[in-house]
């Protein structure tokens, strides 16, 4: 097991250098907020969700939805290392007429996308939609929703929470990208948000924190839905927002820059990653 | 209305395991047989509108049929947003509908009434806008619209609305049906106006005008073609519907009208003032108001073929 969180670990490397250098050519923002949730992204799709890239639409697939849209860049690249599509078609990111833009397009744009997401608090709803379509069809799959900490100063987040607690949704998780700050500020400061792990608890939820850069520790506690306890499983995942590069790391700057050729370079080689 | 749709939706319910009913806490014994006909597909979502359409855009992207019922503002401006980005950018097979719309419950005041629902509803892609005349309509477009593979916005009455077609009239969402012929004028309607416009098409035959009556139960897609004929054959087409003059079927149709190379007969509109009704009514009181009664209906289409053919008819 070892050795496989290490070459996570070393996807999860390779998947930071490709959103970057993307940023730079393609001048697409958000990169502080794709960084927060590669791990996070690389321990579900490459270890945990039960998904078969040469049949993206299988009924009995997990459904894996990155609710905070906004993260699309790291999606686009894990999805393409994953095998979804080849990776020579993300040379038309950006383009005029392409698919590949800020937030994921419509599912029946581009295999492996489950929501078009980017307006938030819909992906994770849509998800609790997907997860009852599970239990009233007689399916055996689980959905996780991939949410930012800013997302959750949308209602609908907690509309969802709560249905989903009634429903007693076990084979639901949410984990939340908790890398404490949203667009323009520290999200405690915006929204009074504290403690969160204990609010998704008193919102009927089975509640753990864990490091969001931690490959083990994610792996495992992604593998744990459902948990025993017969309720949906929140996972707090504990990010820093730019993770991997020393001089985007905790810089909210970085929600909206674009790195420099130079930045590129450095990055890499903070990464260790070829140029 | 409701009645009829709680009976055909658990006739539907029945027969298709992808149908599955979800309300915002409402309806309460409303729909006890469908539980009863579709054990586990009904939901009760709770007073989270949000979260029950993007709810079911997720069902219906997972192979199943959602139904969503509410009383119309929560069920469309209340949750716009999830309805054009989670079901129609989707294209999620999802039928939401409105009940209790336009001024049907016009004693609960405007935070009840939905004046605007077809105007905001119209202009999403793939979205069908559906509004029955009667409960012979609405048992019709519901079945069609869970043949369709696209989201269905419904926009049906109360209760007690009368019964308009005697017997099935060929039916497809998207076709007007002809309810009266009729000479020297047309009016058309759409949704629970119709018992009006009749009555109006009645008076007028008092006056000697013979007015034609037609029912646009869809809104979108606008049956173009059948108003190419109708404005082609009559010097005036009046729409009546109990919406705002801004945005709804008048709106649309003129919207087409305007975009015609040759000349058309006239088009008039009746429909609520752009204005919230802040003292309290009774439906047939807000119908008043704004116009929307067969008398003066009759007296204004009278009016205006007057004026445009002074000679005489």
């Amino acid at each position: 097991m070892e050795a496989r969180i290490q070459e996570l670990e070393q996807i999860a490397r390779t998947i930071r250098a490709r959103i970057i250098e993307t940023s730079h050519k393609t001048k697409t923002p958000h990169l502080g907020s794709c960084l927060s949730c590669v791990d996070i992204l690389v321990a579900a799709y490459f270890e945990v969700v039960q998904i078969d890239p040469a049949r993206p639409a299988d009924e009995g697939r997990d459904r894996f939805i990155l609710s905070k849209g906004h993260g699309a860049a790291a999606l686009f690249q894990v999805l393409a290392l994953r095998g979804f599509y080849p990776e020579s078609m993300l040379d038309t990111y950006g383009e005029d007429g392409g698919i590949f833009a800020e937030h994921p397009p419509a599912p029946s744009h581009l295999p492996g996308i489950e929501a078009a997401t980017g307006s938030l608090g819909h992906g994770f709803p849509m998800g609790l939609g997907m997860a009852l379509a599970a239990r009233i069809r007689d399916q055996r799959y689980k959905v996780f929703a991939l949410v930012s900490d800013g997302e959750c100063n949308e209602g609908s987040t907690w509309e969802a929470a709560m249905l989903a607690a009634s429903q007693k949704m076990k084979n639901l998780a949410v984990v939340v990208d908790f890398n404490k700050w949203q667009a323009t500020g520290r999200s405690e400061d915006v929204m009074g948000h504290s403690p969160l792990a204990d609010k998704w608890r008193a919102f009927g939820w089975s509640a753990s924190e864990v490091d969001g850069h931690d490959m083990a520790a994610l792996v495992r506690r992604l593998r744990q839905v459902p948990d025993g306890s017969g309720k949906p499983v929140a996972i707090v995942a504990h990010t820093v927002k730019g993770k991997g590069v020393s001089f985007m790391e905790d810089d909210n700057n970085w929600h909206y820059r674009i790195p420099t050729a130079d930045e590129v370079r450095s990055a890499k080689r903070e990464l260790g990653v070829p140029a | 209305m409701r009645n009829a749709f709680a009976d055909e939706i658990t006739r539907l319910g029945a027969a298709d395991p992808r149908v599955v009913l979800l309300s915002g806490d409402i309806g309460n014994k409303l729909f006890d047989k469908f539980k009863l006909a579709a054990p586990g597909r009904f939901l009760n979502c709770g007073v989270a509108e949000a979260n029950m359409m993007s709810m079911a855009a997720g069902m219906a992207l997972s192979g199943l049929r959602p139904v969503i019922y509410t009383i119309t503002p929560f069920t469309t401006t209340r949750c716009f947003e999830q309805i054009r980005v989670d079901v129609c950018y989707h294209k999620a097979p999802v039928i939401i509908v409105g009940t209790g719309s336009g001024l049907s419950y016009a004693e609960l005041g405007p935070t009840h009434h939905s004046l605007e629902d077809l105007a905001i509803l119209r202009v999403l892609p793939d979205m069908t806008v559906f509004a029955p005349c009667d409960e012979v309509e609405l048992r019709l477009g519901l079945r069609a619209g869970l043949q369709q593979n696209a989201p269905m916005y419904m926009r049906i009455g109360k209760k007690g609305e009368p019964v308009i077609h005697a017997q099935a009239p060929d039916f497809r969402l998207g076709n007007a049906i002809t309810i009266r012929e009729g000479a020297h004028v047309c009016l058309i309607s759409t949704g629970t106006m119709m018992p009006v416009v009749l009555q109006a098409a009645d008076l007028l035959a008092g006056r000697g005008v013979s007015a034609r009556v037609e029912s646009f139960h869809t809104v979108k897609p606008l049956d173009t073609a059948r108003l190419a004929d109708l404005f082609a054959r009559y010097p005036l087409v009046a729409v009546a519907e109990e919406h705002s003059r801004l945005g709804g079927l008048g709106g649309t149709v003129a919207e087409w009208l305007a975009g015609e190379e040759v000349p058309r007969g006239r088009l008039l509109c009746f429909g609520t003032d752009d204005a919230f009704m802040h003292e309290v009514g009774s439906q047939d009181y807000a119908r008043r108001k704004f116009g929307l009664t067969a008398d003066n209906i009759a007296k204004k289409v009278a009016e205006r073929l007057d004026r445009l053919s002074p000679a005489g008819r």
